[in-house]
């Protein structure tokens, strides 16, 4: 009797542990392809794309590099909207930050065991690993994960398999439980070890985790605009706008958005037609958004703290450039606000 | 001489990974052969878009730029695996 060759689904971040967990189980001669989800609020992609500077060589898309890898399919998936219940309602709370991360999880292996059913797969991969994250990766959640994303015992955690009860790939003899690994914690020692075994000798190793949702001052800013539009909600601008520029608030009224660089100014750019705006016009100087309700004195205060980041910060008088909808275009000029005259709290 | 379906994607002022998800969505409405020329702005897509292009195996035509535009061609191969 001839097996079928048994496949696999492999969620794929672009990170070490991803790629292990997949390249283990090729190695076992499954067919696995890779699924590789767009939140909105991942930090590959759009925000490398907004800094780059001219000249600078584009960041490489880390999914897409490790299934190259690995030799395997990868399926992009835009989750934005579907995404926004696990961020506004999750289940089980947030994390140290706005990180749904238990309810984020059990999202993503549910949207791979839909893609599974209707590709005719056989298993899930994931590449996590026993204790390595604080709220979704514990003996206690693992399971959470499997029974509410609907994958139960079709989810296999190769990376972790020995210290976890078989699943059923493992008790099927699809793969050998015994070519699996056991690691646990926070070190990367194993991990690394092991691609060193698979020849892997470049790999992505995000600083900080790969999603805006973890990052405080990412979580501060998504607070405030919730705070300010008095219910959680939120569409894919606003997440694109929290993750450019300085934000500051000096009213519960009204925000600015200030650009950083020209990569930021192009970008912010986009949004001119749906903001009020303002730009030093005879000195470098970046681009603001105003978003919200502004009286003339709310306009010439968001016009000294433009001033107060272009490079003529220390002149007099600096011509700022101002875009509103009732009266258009026209120019003012204002005194730089000095450092000191910026209280920190503006700061989102 | 046979003529070959040729379809545009406009994908500009996409970033990345936008630019490659509807390259993706666009692809799979395609048949084997046909030819898909991608606009985008983000020059991030010129090192996507070939990427996964040689990760399902379709062939990379061109790429072209013009000014801040870029033009990636590519022509969709037959799907050889399972998950299509």
């Amino acid at each position: 009797m001839i097996h079928p060759q048994r496949k696999a689904v492999a969620l794929i971040s672009g990170g070490l542990d991803s790629m292990l967990a997949a390249k283990l189980v090729l190695e076992q001669g499954i067919w696995v392809e890779g699924l590789n989800f767009f939140t909105g609020f991942c930090v590959e992609g759009h925000t490398h794309a907004i800094r780059h500077r001219p000249g600078q060589k584009p960041k490489r898309n880390n999914a897409l590099w490790v299934a190259e890898q690995l030799g395997i399919r990868l399926h992009l998936v835009d989750v934005i909207e579907e995404y926004k219940d696990v961020v506004l309602n999750p289940k089980h709370g947030y994390g140290a930050n706005l990180n749904p991360c238990i309810d984020c999880k059990s999202f993503m292996v549910a949207q791979a065991r839909e893609w599974m059913t209707r590709n005719g797969f056989d298993f899930i991969i994931t590449g996590e690993v026993l204790g390595q994250r604080p709220k979704s990766q514990r003996r206690d959640t693992f399971p959470i994960i499997a029974r509410e994303s609907g994958a139960c015992d079709r989810l296999l955690r190769p990376l972790s398999a020995k210290l976890l009860p078989p699943t059923l790939p493992e008790a099927e003899g699809w793969v050998e439980r015994s070519k699996l690994c056991g690691f646990s914690g926070r070190g990367r020692g194993p991990q690394i070890g092991l691609a060193a075994g698979f020849g892997f000798t470049d790999y992505a190793q995000p600083a900080g985790g790969c999603c805006f949702l973890t990052d405080r001052a990412y979580a501060r800013k998504l607070r405030d605009l919730w705070e300010v539009r008095g219910e959680k909600s939120y569409d894919f601008d606003d997440v694109m706008l929290l993750k450019i520029g300085r934000h500051l608030r000096p009213s519960p009224r009204f925000k600015l958005i200030i650009a950083r660089d020209q990569g930021e100014t192009r970008y912010l750019g986009g949004y001119r037609q749906r903001f009020v705006h303002m730009w030093p016009t005879r000195h470098g100087g970046p681009l603001t958004l105003v978003q919200g309700e502004v009286s003339d004195p709310d306009l010439e205060l968001a016009a000294r703290i433009t001033a107060r980041f272009c490079k003529s910060r220390r002149a007099a008088q600096v011509r700022i450039e101002v875009v509103t909808p009732e009266r258009g275009s026209y120019a003012m000029s204002v005194a730089p606000l000095s450092a000191d005259e910026i209280p920190g709290k503006w700061y989102l | 001489m046979v003529s070959v379906s040729r379809h545009v994607l406009d994908a500009r002022n996409l970033l990345c990974p936008m630019p490659v998800i509807r390259t993706q969505q666009t692809a799979a409405t395609l048949a084997v052969g046909e030819v898909l020329e991608v606009h985008c702005t983000d020059p991030g897509a010129l090192v996507d878009i070939p990427a996964w292009c040689r990760v399902h195996g379709h062939t990379l035509l061109d790429t072209q730029t013009h000014g801040d535009e870029l033009v990636i061609t590519l022509r969709i191969a037959e799907p050889s695996r399972p998950g299509c």
